[in-house]
Formats: structure tokens, C-alpha cells, sequence
């Protein structure tokens, strides 16, 4: 989406209506000096994820965006109060989810979800995709995404392969991988 | 012959012109209704406390009872402007009580308010009645205890969502016990235990108590007494609705809430056990308003409390009220005038997935009265919102916040341009707006061209070009308040149209692409606007063509203010940096 959005705008800048002053600056890098500029912005992107859009906008990571969404922080206060309370005895395990393509991350707390189709069905609704059929023999067919994770050796394994329990406690991040990667990993030895 | 009308007759037909509107236009007539209106003027509004001097507002309305102010800007709400910018409320005090000191009623928006401020107010203003603070902040419970002992007329202490320095609960033992006008308390903001007894006694003789809105710390044990105290109650604002009571206690509770005959409003509600929700069905059928935006329930529960509010005018609640209870308040709140979904999750990582836009369209469908909508959702549809205006062409006020930034339609993937298109299209009435979503500069045409009487709008995270802004400032005609947060545009735009901003109240934008240099010019083209550059981390050497943090620009007659920080910048306090080559025709 976001790349079809920025070629249709390089395509259209030639013949554009402007109200310009002759000799202004050109608005696109003028934005993104704006954004490298302000400080209240987000860290550095991750190196993991491409972000497509990196010449014209990029899009805030939702995480670290001041005033937003723009709930006062009196109700922000008490909202964190009464989960500071609840979460008295179950921390919860957030994970970052990514997924190629998106430009921003996601956070999940695995004790959320009850198991595997749990899970995968709440980021197929997160993200907008299907993860076609699993077998422990050929892993994920039947579409293009697969969903991998990276585990404490820092190795990127398939979801679903080892019992949920060691899932939970191995896990460090999510990744649904899109296209030729993901079918290698995808599909087994 | 003297075709005048004689000052004592225009001062008895004033008398019935309460809308300071229609007294701004009396004033205007000629210089004689000019001085009868201002002579017999009793509440005063000032929406922009740096548009006008304090002194000007205390010359020009000697008999002034009411003042009403208002500081910083809205997005201050979401902290986007920093610590320490002003707003305060110190001076127009001063200004009152020498030369108003007849005040009784002081209402305040978004100012720094300090225990000084509030010992001046209880020293000055011998008939002191009603004190009410929004979004305020700077005082302790020290203030409020020199407000309580000196304001021996006092009728309301409202505090609403303050952040108050919580030194202890005493401040409430100091109303005296002469006190008996007591009609509206609210200290909802406030952290601290206050004295059981003091409360009770306070309660025992307010008989013309209507309003009470209790603080968390206030237990549901605790709320019984105090119902039974003052069953006239119109207004209540519970305590925490999660200790364990036994079933006596229970009971009594019930009974407590079944007396209250006159109840309308029922709001706080915090960490509201389902098993209590039934202590509330008496008192639903006669509610108008009912806020439980704090309450963490689930639907199942929501609904039950719902479904037998039928004459329910305001309701604001959180999304746990899924689709499902939307469609519930759809068939069961036919009298709704406004609704306010918050979401339930602290960030933007735990939404609730199960309301979505089809909640909203619900209820425009089967509420003929609703007006007023504030509405967050993880995302939206194009179709969605042309249902929504084509069903309620009556909206006034249309705030949309999709949460995620630059988030299309999600069944077609399209910009929210034409969603939004439709609703300024049909609502001929709309004055506030707030959109959100992926938009193009199209949306704004669409809002230029028809938000004819829309007054405020608030955007974020849209637009291409510096046409978005041109379409706003050139068509909406009606437009007092912009408010913009990170768009790409800046410059040229501002430029264009800087006449525009005079009309306007004020203009606020951060992290967009307005130029020092822009600014700068602007500020000397416009000399009846202040613009404030507000930059906490400016460059070194600070180039024309390096953009600012934020801008904020409004119209004053009181010139550049006094109080500005060292991170506020006016070409009125640094007139030496020379003028760019850029000229405006």
C-alpha cells in the first residue's frame, strides 16, 4: 500500500499545481529533515524491517509517539493504575511482532493466548493475512506469509514446531516472514 | 429629536441578553451601547487569556461576577506543549481584585493555578461562590483549604481531571461549619483519603447539595452513609466500586441508591466489580448521563447497566463495550445525544478488537438526537462513515481518532477521503471536526469545500502537500481553531493565507515543515497575531530554513506576552535577526 502511494506521488509531481513560490524548496525534503530534526520522534528504525517509505514519509512507530493517541494523560494515569494493580501476580510476556512489509511493529503478551491456533488467529486478525495450513512435516503451505519466531539461541524457528509452554519461555520476538524467504523456511528440510 | 434609546431602558433590555454573542454584537451598535452593555455585563468569557490584557478586561466590565478563562492550547492536553510555556492565571487575579472585587465566580480551562492564586481568590473576593478548575494545574491541598476556610458563601468547588500537588485529605475539615451553601463538590482528581466524618458533617448541612463527585479513595463501605446523607443528590461521582462488603452492607448500599429520587448523573465507577452492577438499576431508569469511562467491565456487563437507561442523553465508556453493546445502546437509548468511546488499552498495542466501526453506525442509525461523537477504533471504512452521515445529517461535532496512524480503509485499502467527504457533506452543521486515517490532500479539499460552518478542527498524521492546508484556510470560513500535528506542509500555505489567521482564534502546529524563517516573516507581516515559535532543542545558529518544533499563532490585542519561557520564541523578543530574501506579494 504504502509503495503503490508513493510512486503514484513521484509520478504526479511533474505535472502537480503548486502554490509555490518560485525558488521554494522542494516539500519532500523538507520533510524528512523535518522529521530527523524533531527530537520527540522515534528511535532509529530497526534494522530488521525495510521500511519502503523512507524517502517521503516515515510513519512514527506507534510505541513511541508523544500525545498519541491523544488521550489525556490524567485518563492515561488511571488506566496504567488499574492495570499496575491487576497485574499484580502475572507479569505477562510481550513480544515484538513484526511483519515484512508492515511499517511498524506490534507488541503481544503471549499469556494472552491459550495456544498456537489462539495466537495465530489473533495476528492473522492483527496484521490482515492467513497463514495456510500446518503440518509438522511441511510446516506452513498454502500462502505466502509464515509465521517464524527467534528464540533465546537467536535462532529463527517456525511457529509451532516445539510444545506451547517452551514456546512461551523461548520466544524473544515474532516475525511473519513474506515471499522466498518464507517459503524456504516454511516448507521443511 | 433624540432618537436615542435613554441608557436606563437599554440597560433593562440588556438584562435579558444573556449571550455575550449577542452582547458582543450589542456592543458594537454604537459608542453608548458600547458603554451601557460593558457597564452591565456580569459574566465574562475569554477564550484566549493572552488575547487581552487583564487589565483591559477589569476596566472595560466593572460589574463583572463571573470570569471565565482559558489557557493553554487543546494539545496541551496530550502533552504536546512542554512544562513551564504559561497560562497563568497569577495576574488576571491581581487585575480582579483590585478593580473587580465583587467577582464571585471564577471558571478556569487548562491554566497554572497556585496555592497563591487560590489564597488571593479566598483573601480578595468577599462573596466568593464558584470555583471550578478543568485541566488545571500548579496548586496543592493547601489551596484548597484556604479556598474552604475563607469562602464562607461558597456554592461550588469543582476540580475537574487537575493535577494537584496531594499533601492530605485535611484540606476538607476546614470548611466551616457555618458553611451551608454548598451546592456542587468535586474533587474526583484528588488522590488522598479525606476524613469520613468531615465529609458526612459537610454533607449533614449542604441540604442544596446537587453535585458530588467523590475520589477513588472514597470506599463503596463509605458511599452508603454518605448517600443517605444527601439523598437529593442530581449528580454522583462514586469512589472506588471494588471493596468486599457483606451482604448487609449490600443491601443497605441498595436501599441508599433506590432513595436517590432526583439522580441524573452517575459518573466514576473505578474498578466497578460486576457483581455490584445491580446495586445500580434503581437509578438507571432516570439517568441522562452516565459516564464509565473508567469502569472495567466487560460488555455482558455493560449491557445489563445499559439496557435500562432508556432515557440516556450522554454516554461515555470505554471499548469493552464492543460492537455488540453499542448495538445494545442502538436499541435502548433512543434520547442519545452524545457518545464517547475510549480506548481501553493503555497504548496502542492493546486495543480491543472486537469494536470496530460497525458499533458507531449502529447507533447513527437508530439514535435520531445524536450529535456529538467522540469515537476511537483501531481502524475504519469509507462506507461506514458515509452510512454514519447519511443517517445523521444532524451531527455537530464528528471526532474520529483512528489509532493507527496512516491507517487506510481496511476493506479497501483507499485513503478515509471520501468517508470524510460524506460526513462534511451532509452534516451542514458540523462545528468540530477531528479526522485521523490515511488522507490526502483530497480530504482537505472535501473540507474546504464543505465545513462552511465548522469551527474547530483537529488533525494528525495527514495530507501530502501544503495544499491540504491552503484548501482549509481558503474554504472553511467558519474555522476559529486548526489544530495540526505532524503534516507535511508548512510554508507556503501559511504565507498565503496569513490574513485568514486573524479571523481565526488560534493556530496550532508541531512537527510539520514551518521554517524559522517563515515564522519570522509572518510575525512582522502580522503584527495583530503573536506567533510563537516554541522549540525546546533549537539549532545552534537556528538557519531561516530550519524547521520549528511547534507554532503556535493567535490573534491579541494585548501585544507580545511578558511570561514567555526561554524555549518560546516571538520575533517581538528577538527583532534582530533580519528578514529573509523570501518576500510575500
Amino acid at each position: 500500500m504504502f509503495v503503490e502511494k508513493m510512486d503514484e506521488f513521484v509520478n504526479l509531481k511533474a505535472t502537480e499545481l503548486r502554490l509555490g513560490l518560485p525558488g521554494t524548496d522542494n516539500v519532500c525534503e523538507q520533510r524528512v529533515s523535518c522529521n530527523s530534526n524533531s527530537n520527540k520522534r522515534a528511535l532509529q528504525p530497526d534494522a530488521e524491517n525495510e521500511i519502503e517509505s523512507s524517502t517521503m514519509k516515515t510513519p512514527p512507530r506507534k510505541a513511541q509517539i508523544v500525545g498519541w493517541p491523544p488521550v489525556r494523560s490524567y485518563r492515561k494515569n488511571s488506566i496504567q493504575t488499574k492495570k499496575n494493580e491487576s497485574d499484580g501476580e502475572s507479569q505477562g510476556i510481550y513480544v515484538k511482532v513484526s511483519m515484512d512489509g508492515a511499517p511498524y511493529l506490534r507488541k503481544i503478551d503471549l499469556s494472552c493466548y491459550k495456544g498456537y491456533s489462539d495466537l495465530l488467529k489473533a495476528l492473522e486478525l492483527m496484521f490482515k493475512f492467513s497463514v495456510g495450513e500446518y503440518s509438522e512435516r511441511d510446516g506452513y503451505r498454502g500462502s505466502d506469509f509464515v509465521p517464524t519466531y527467534e528464540d533465546k539461541d537467536g535462532d529463527w524457528m517456525l511457529i509451532g514446531d516445539v510444545p506451547w509452554e517452551m514456546f512461551e519461555s523461548n520466544c524473544k520476538r515474532l516475525r511473519i516472514m513474506k515471499g522466498s524467504e518464507a517459503r524456504c523456511l516454511g516448507s521443511g528440510v | 429629536m433624540d432618537l436615542r434609546l435613554p441608557s436606563k431602558v437599554l440597560e433593562h433590555i440588556l438584562s435579558f441578553v444573556d449571550s455575550n454573542e449577542d452582547r458582543n454584537s450589542v456592543s458594537l451598535v454604537c459608542k453608548s451601547w458600547f458603554e451601557t452593555e460593558r457597564r452591565t455585563r456580569k459574566r465574562v468569557i475569554v477564550r484566549n487569556c493572552y488575547a487581552v490584557t487583564p487589565a483591559a478586561v477589569a476596566r472595560r466590565f466593572p460589574e463583572m461576577k463571573s470570569l471565565t478563562l482559558k489557557g493553554k492550547p487543546h494539545f496541551a492536553d496530550y502533552n504536546l506543549v512542554p512544562d513551564g510555556w504559561g497560562g497563568y492565571v497569577w495576574p488576571w487575579i491581581e487585575a480582579m481584585a483590585a478593580k473587580c472585587p465583587s467577582l464571585e465566580e471564577l471558571r478556569l480551562k487548562r491554566m497554572v493555578v497556585t496555592d497563591e492564586c487560590l489564597e488571593k481568590i479566598a483573601a480578595s473576593f468577599k462573596d466568593f461562590k464558584v470555583l471550578v478548575l478543568t485541566s488545571c494545574e500548579g496548586f496543592s491541598t493547601d489551596g484548597l483549604a484556604a479556598i474552604a476556610v475563607a469562602c464562607r458563601n461558597l456554592r461550588e468547588l469543582e476540580l475537574r481531571e487537575c493535577i494537584v500537588e496531594d499533601i492530605g485529605g485535611d484540606w476538607l475539615s476546614y470548611f466551616p461549619e457555618t458553611l451551608t451553601s454548598l451546592v456542587s463538590l468535586d474533587f474526583s482528581c484528588l488522590d488522598s483519603e479525606v476524613k469520613l466524618s468531615d465529609l458526612e458533617r459537610l454533607l449533614s448541612r449542604s441540604p442544596n447539595l446537587k453535585s458530588l463527585k467523590l475520589n477513588r479513595a472514597v470506599s463503596l463501605d463509605a458511599l452508603g452513609s454518605l448517600l443517605r446523607l444527601a439523598p437529593q443528590l442530581v449528580e454522583l461521582g462514586t469512589g472506588s466500586f471494588s471493596d468486599k462488603l457483606d451482604q448487609e452492607a449490600v443491601a443497605k448500599l441498595s436501599q441508599a441508591f433506590s432513595e436517590l429520587k432526583e439522580l441524573k448523573s452517575l459518573s466514576g465507577l473505578w474498578d466497578v466489580l460486576p457483581e455490584y452492577i445491580p446495586l445500580l438499576y434503581s437509578v438507571c431508569p432516570g439517568l441522562t448521563s452516565l459516564n464509565l469511562s473508567y469502569a472495567t467491565v466487560q460488555m455482558s456487563d455493560l449491557v445489563e447497566l445499559i439496557t435500562r437507561c432508556s432515557n440516556l442523553q450522554k454516554l461515555w465508556v470505554m471499548d469493552l463495550i464492543e460492537d455488540k453493546g453499542l448495538e445494545v445502546v442502538a436499541s435502548s437509548c433512543k434520547e442519545l445525544r452524545e457518545l464517547r468511546v475510549f480506548p481501553s488499552g493503555a497504548g496502542l498495542d492493546e486495543t480491543n478488537v472486537a469494536m470496530t466501526e460497525q458499533g458507531l453506525v449502529y447507533v447513527s442509525e437508530a439514535c435520531p438526537n445524536l450529535e456529538s461523537v467522540l469515537y476511537f477504533c483501531v481502524q475504519f471504512t469509507n462506507t461506514a462513515m458515509v452510512t454514519i452521515a447519511r443517517n445523521r445529517p444532524n451531527l455537530k461535532c464528528f471526532r474520529l481518532c483512528v489509532m493507527e496512524p496512516f491507517a487506510p480503509d481496511h476493506k479497501t485499502q483507499k485513503p478515509l477521503d471520501e468517508g470524510f467527504k460524506a460526513i462534511v457533506e451532509r452534516c451542514k452543521d458540523l462545528q468540530r471536526l477531528s479526522v485521523s486515517g490515511l488522507l490526502t490532500d483530497k480530504a482537505f479539499e472535501y473540507i474546504g469545500t464543505h465545513g462552511k460552518k465548522l469551527r474547530m478542527l483537529s488533525i494528525a498524521f495527514a495530507g501530502d502537500s501544503d495544499l491540504m492546508l491552503h484548501h482549509l484556510l481558503s474554504g472553511c470560513e467558519s474555522l476559529n481553531k486548526l489544530e495540526i500535528r505532524d503534516c507535511p506542509f508548512g510554508d507556503t500555505a501559511l504565507l498565503e493565507n496569513a490574513a485568514k489567521l486573524k479571523t481565526m482564534r488560534s493556530l496550532w502546529m508541531s512537527s510539520c515543515c514551518v521554517s524559522f524563517g517563515a515564522c519570522k516573516l509572518l510575525s512582522q507581516k502580522m503584527p495583530k497575531l503573536n506567533v510563537e515559535v516554541i522549540d525546546e532543542h533549537p539549532l545552534e545558529t537556528r538557519p531561516d530554513s530550519s524547521p520549528v518544533e511547534r507554532i503556535y499563532i493567535y490573534r491579541t490585542l494585548a501585544g507580545p506576552r511578558l511570561d514567555m519561557p526561554e524555549f518560546v520564541w516571538t520575533i517581538h523578543k528577538n527583532p534582530e535577526i533580519g528578514v529573509s530574501h523570501l518576500a510575500i506579494k
